[in-house]
């Protein structure tokens, strides 16, 4: 994984993608373009958090779409009816999802395997029952409207599609740039070493309850993120964001791209987005696609468009192994562990 | 008190729906080791079958009841053949997200076929019986007397015949299991076959004093999920005993409380559950 950045991505590839975000408003030929690929990134950000509690930690985080919803939520009733401004609130929707994260963190994260991602499945729903039922905090039904957009200072407009594009995009690539960062750190190969098992990373000296529950903060945080861009975006929410379909939409992004990959999050979310717009008919019966798709790569690609493209660069390698023998050798270590962190 | 008898009864009734739904769950967990997250899409795809067979085909209700087990037992097998089985060696996060997968697909399907709406499908039992006062529709005497006769039937099942012993002694050893010579393929399919077939009595039960709609397996799924934590995954007793500690829980607390946070109390009694004890109630004496 920590050599995934410059095989699956050399720093050309990388900036070569970049370059094409920053073009991709010119080059659209419409503005509803420009605003489906702003929410593809919207919902990439929220699926790298989940990729680090579910991908890099290893446990199955159900509420995920809750804290989005929260992260949303907290942001529209802070602008909405208490009157902050947009950045305040902003970073209230962050402090919001962080804290919540860590006091959920602290309970279900005590159980393990299958007690933790049922625990969270209910959690997840408690979060939807509340939004819809406590009317006097949330509206309950009838949602959230006249959420600000973000404030530009008098420089930007911000309620433009292009603009907020733009001001989406500095955010996904931070969320990049901190994933790729958390995961050559030391933390982030403790978080592997938990996936990989927990006894193992006991005895290996890791205090497990501490670093679950911070992958768990970091993850509803960046769902917090999403969900504030979102609402910002929107700028009208109502309980359907809390629903559990989010959440298996986003395991299915994440499952599509690579799980516990760099770039997966990234490709799975942008190109699922993309094909359910452009097949309309999808919209509403996607999931007779997805549920299938979901299986048949749990069965047969485990590790995504990235990680089966990993494997297979390293066969190809390995073909042209007697050629490039000294290339192929430090490929072959960078798959290895790629392999293992992935196992 | 009339009224708190009238809740004791819709305790009882939710109770034995929960339970049968959960021991299905439970069973499959048993056995495989698998949080069916799909479950609830059997159940749901219960209703569904039920109602096609009574509305669209005319079928009495207890053919249809039938008929609907039947779907949907086929159906459960052919989860765990096409599905569970080739997952067996995989890390546990890929089952429950193929179990997702499933459920997602279910449900898009009978959404794709009968639409969203809420339907009403009828009973033929849908007299009352006046006891004094104390007012029982038949169709929740027949919800609860049917779960004690199928629970019953179940344990006969398991504990006097020889097919029953195989689930059982499966998911108390697999291992051991396999040293005597079981077919651990023949046991996970009919594991499968029984909780589908549970499901959908549940379902056929429950349906004409509920609503048949996609989304309906929702919430029994996720209280079958906090029944079992409860009672201990895999524990037959605990299934049925946390089932009715859930009904209760709902019916008095959905009437002395609030109705519109009747769905929270099952939730809240997990997350209050679970912190204090990680590991359920009654996670000891399981099987």
């Amino acid at each position: 994984m920590f050599k995934l950045a410059s095989l699956l991505m050399t720093p050309a590839a990388k900036y070569l993608m970049l370059a094409f975000a920053v073009l991709f408003p010119l080059v659209a030929t419409n503005e509803y373009q420009v605003y489906v690929m702003a929410t593809a990134f919207v919902w990439a950000i929220a699926v790298y958090g989940l990729n680090i509690i579910t991908g890099f930690c290893g446990q199955l985080n159900l509420a995920h779409g809750g804290f989005f919803a929260i992260g949303a939520y907290t942001l529209g009733l802070l602008t909405a009816d208490y009157g902050w401004s947009f950045w305040p609130a902003f970073a209230g929707a962050l402090v919001m999802t962080a804290v919540l994260g860590f006091l959920v963190g602290i309970v279900s994260l005590r159980l393990k395997e299958h007690y933790f991602a049922i625990f969270t499945l209910c959690v997840g729903f408690i979060i939807y029952l509340l939004i819809d039922k406590w009317e006097e905090l949330t509206h309950g039904a009838i949602g959230v409207r006249d959420i600000d957009a973000p404030y530009g200072f008098g420089l930007v407009d911000f309620t433009d599609t292009t603009p907020f594009y733009y001001l989406v995009l500095g955010f996904l690539v931070f969320a990049i740039w901190f994933m790729g960062r958390l995961s050559k750190s030391l933390l982030g190969r403790t978080f592997i070493a938990i996936r990989n098992g927990d006894e193992l990373a006991q005895s290996l000296g890791i205090n497990l309850m501490r670093n679950k529950v911070l992958a768990f903060v970091l993850s509803t945080t960046y769902a917090g993120l999403a969900g504030a861009l979102y609402a910002g975006m929107v700028r009208f929410i109502g309980p359907e964001e809390a629903n559990v379909q989010h959440t298996f939409d986003m395991i299915t992004y994440l499952l599509v791209g690579g799980i516990g990959t760099i770039m997966g999050p990234l490709l799975g979310t942008i190109g699922l987005v993309w094909i359910t717009q452009s097949l309309q008919f999808l919209e509403e019966y996607r999931m007779i696609i997805f549920g299938p798709l979901l299986v048949l790569l749990v069965i047969f690609f485990p590790r995504g468009i990235t990680g089966s493209f990993l494997t297979w660069m390293h066969r190809k390698s390995q073909a042209l192994a007697p050629a490039k023998k000294r290339q192929a050798n430090k490929v072959n270590t960078g798959q290895s562990r790629e392999a293992e962190s992935n196992a | 008190m009339s009224l708190f008898l009238q809740q004791i009864i819709n305790g009882l009734t939710l109770g034995s729906i929960y339970g049968l739904v959960a021991l299905g769950l439970t069973l499959v967990y048993g056995i495989l080791h698998i949080p069916n997250f799909a479950h609830g899409a059997l159940y749901m795809v219960g209703a569904f079958m039920s109602y096609f067979f009574m509305v669209d085909l005319g079928a009495h209700y207890w053919v249809a009841m039938a008929g609907s087990a039947a779907v949907v037992a086929i159906l459960a097998i052919l989860c765990e053949r096409l599905v569970f089985h080739p997952l067996r060696h995989s890390p546990p996060i890929h089952d429950k997200i193929a179990a997702i997968g499933i459920l997602l697909f279910l449900e898009a399907v009978v959404q794709m076929f009968w639409g969203s709406d809420f339907r009403r499908m009828s009973s033929p039992y849908s007299g009352i019986l006046n006891f004094d006062g104390l007012i029982i529709p038949e169709q929740r005497l027949l919800i609860i007397a049917g779960a004690f006769v199928l629970v019953v039937a179940l344990q006969l099942f398991l504990r006097r015949t020889m097919t029953g012993a195989t689930i059982i002694a499966m998911a108390q050893s697999r291992d051991g299991a396999f040293l005597v010579g079981i077919d651990a393929n023949r046991v996970a399919m009919m594991t499968f076959a029984i909780s589908g077939i549970l499901a959908a009595f549940a379902a056929t039960l429950y349906a004409p004093i509920n609503l048949v709609y996609p989304a309906m397996g929702h919430l029994v799924i996720m209280k079958a999920f906090v029944i079992i934590i409860l009672g201990g995954m895999g524990s037959v007793p605990g299934a049925i005993v946390g089932g009715m500690i859930i009904g209760f829980a709902e019916a008095l607390g959905g009437f002395y409380i609030s109705t519109s946070y009747k769905d929270i109390i099952a939730f809240g009694l997990l997350v209050l559950i679970l912190s204090v004890r990680p590991q359920g109630l009654f996670a000891k004496g399981a099987h």
